[in-house]
């Protein structure tokens, strides 16, 4: 009865809708709940990218880069185009999508390490333009992001945007296990294990990859654009080389094709080097010591591995 | 009165290699077509043909009449045409049930949007597609191991779960690559009786295979390969007293090389 129920995709919402409510009844203050919504926020980007890499099982490189576009656009289309803060956040996940599918309709095409390479290419060249562009962006400089006005609120300091990344991971956890649960996530699981299977029993891959991709790269740039507004501040480093391997660290650490795995990822990567600050200047080995002793002994990211372990002790 | 399936004057060579020559068949609705031949006959590159995998250089490719030539398998799929592998194609990480509903794709509901928000509509078929594929697993003699990882099957399991997977997209037409390849006289057997009843179904049935006594026994038609070219056609006992046919698959005292030392 408990592992029905565990296995239940909604039961899985329904604990994630408990951790975002009861959190702060046991971390008060304000630097916890500023870790919290930073785990959050980086939880709906790596979601994304699981379904891309652990469904789908395509892999990005470059998903910064999208993850920019929507910290930028919430920057820049406030400044120059007079968008409202919220126009620019939609704008954004909307324009990072038609990139992906611009975009993603050639590299899709190749596959494993030179699929890796393109969106690599990708990612640095989303990268550059934020980085060149400094009549518009301030260049490596960075610019300052206006602030998100709710219901005439300003809405500035971890508590409100707790809550507001608290319920939008909730909201796109439920989207994706839903996803995966319907004849699209088989669709994707498919293609992960065989294109040539998955072609003759009529799934068209070229049309779910896409699909997978463009999906991605909007919760990349709605984490993105939370990110910047959360902070007031938006450097090209957002969508830098570096971020895109965190984002792929914290899917693969958390478990590939596990939602849970995601956030728990995520949560290890924000927190650790928080916690790790007592280590002073060996803080970077210590994080590298863990991540290589959690791949060792959990090979298939935590989530996926400690649950493939529960269950052959309760079978 | 033409065939549920034609192939006319059909080609293909691979690096200067020709592996197929002008191939003609005519494979009629409801019977069961094999197609047999020696190692590097050109079996499963015809097969490859007709399920689009590969696309022939010369000749066509006629199902129910329309030429299908060159289109991809997912809308070859859609026309009812559907296929299985000679080395396994499953679904390794998924449940062998799922791997079965994953046969149902052409025919569920393809609305993204709704997928996402998981309307009723999309549970309710979710629910049903379950129920197919559980019929399926039954009709395999899969039941007991619906929820199995896919990986944690037997081999002569996995062959009849790629059969379950590819009857579940309600093909007129199913093509079988070696079947019955690498299992034991048991799990022939078992393949055979899961032949036969597809065959049963009204489902069309063509298949390669190496095991002579199951073509022998269940096919209404044999068409013999050999170097890419056709050797013989026609039932059992005609093709099993071609002197053509036996030459091939025995050896020719005048061409055969000494395989001694």
């Amino acid at each position: 009865m408990a592992r029905r129920l565990f296995a239940s995709p909604y039961a899985l919402v329904g604990a994630i809708v408990l951790v975002v409510i009861l959190l702060p009844l046991i971390l008060t203050g304000n630097f916890y709940l500023r870790v919290a919504a930073l785990v959050y926020i980086n939880a709906i980007a790596v979601i994304g990218l699981n379904l891309l890499m652990g469904y789908a099982g395509q892999v990005s490189l470059g998903h910064a880069g999208f993850f920019g576009i929507g910290a930028y656009a919430v920057a820049l289309g406030p400044t120059t185009l007079g968008f409202p803060v919220w126009l620019s956040l939609v704008t954004g996940a909307a324009f990072s999508g038609l990139l992906a599918f611009v975009v993603g309709r050639p590299i899709l095409r190749l596959r494993g390490h030179y699929l890796a390479v393109a969106t690599l290419g990708l990612g640095l060249l989303i990268w550059m333009v934020f980085n060149n562009q400094s009549e518009l962006t301030g260049g490596p400089n960075g610019m300052q992001v206006p602030r998100l006005m709710l219901f005439g609120w300003r809405a500035v300091g971890p508590i409100i945007w707790y809550w507001i990344s608290g319920a939008t991971l909730v909201f796109c956890s439920w989207i994706a296990l839903n996803l995966i649960n319907s004849p699209t996530g088989r669709a994707f699981r498919a293609i992960h294990d065989s294109e040539i299977a998955s072609r003759v029993l009529g799934i068209d891959i070229a049309r779910y990859k896409l699909l997978v991709f463009v999906l991605s790269a909007v919760y990349a740039a709605i984490a993105g654009s939370y990110f910047s507004l959360f902070d007031g501040f938006v450097t090209p480093d957002t969508a830098g080389f570096l971020r895109s391997i965190e984002f792929v660290v914290m899917a693969v650490l958390g478990g590939l094709g596990s939602i849970l795995g995601s956030i728990v990822g995520a949560a290890l990567l924000v927190v650790l080097p928080q916690a790790l600050t007592v280590f002073h200047e060996y803080e970077e080995i210590v994080l590298g010591l863990i991540m290589i002793v959690f791949m060792i002994f959990l090979p298939g990211g935590i989530v996926p591995s400690l649950l493939a372990r529960w269950r052959w002790r309760t079978a | 009165m033409s065939g549920l399936l034609t192939i006319e004057n059909v080609g293909i060579s691979f690096g200067g290699i020709q592996a197929l020559f002008g191939i003609s068949l005519d494979i009629r609705a409801g019977e069961i077509f094999a197609v047999i031949g020696p190692n590097g006959a050109g079996k499963t590159t015809l097969f490859n043909i007709i399920s689009g995998v590969c696309p022939p250089q010369q000749g066509r490719v006629l199902l129910e009449g329309c030429d299908v030539t060159g289109l991809p398998p997912h809308q070859l799929a859609r026309l009812g045409l559907s296929r299985t592998f000679q080395n396994l194609q499953i679904f390794f990480r998924m449940s062998a049930i799922e791997n079965v509903m994953v046969g149902r794709h052409i025919h569920e509901e393809r609305n993204v949007l709704a997928h996402m928000l998981a309307l009723p509509s999309v549970r309710r078929q979710n629910r049903q597609t379950r129920e197919t594929a559980g019929g399926l697993l039954a009709l395999v003699g899969l039941s007991d191991l619906a929820d199995t990882p896919a990986g944690s099957l037997s081999y002569g399991a996995l062959k009849r779960l790629e059969i379950a997977r590819a009857v579940a997209g309600e093909p007129k037409i199913l093509l079988l690559d070696e079947p019955a390849a690498g299992c034991n006289p048991v799990e022939t057997e078992e393949i055979d009786e899961v032949i036969k009843t597809i065959s049963g179904r009204g489902i069309t049935v063509v298949l390669v295979e190496h095991d002579m006594r199951l073509v022998m026994k269940i096919s209404n038609r044999i068409h013999v390969l050999d170097h890419g070219t056709t050797l013989a056609q026609g039932d059992a006992a005609t093709v099993r007293s071609n002197p053509a046919v036996i030459a091939a698959y025995l050896g020719n005292r005048g061409t055969q090389h000494s395989a001694v030392g």
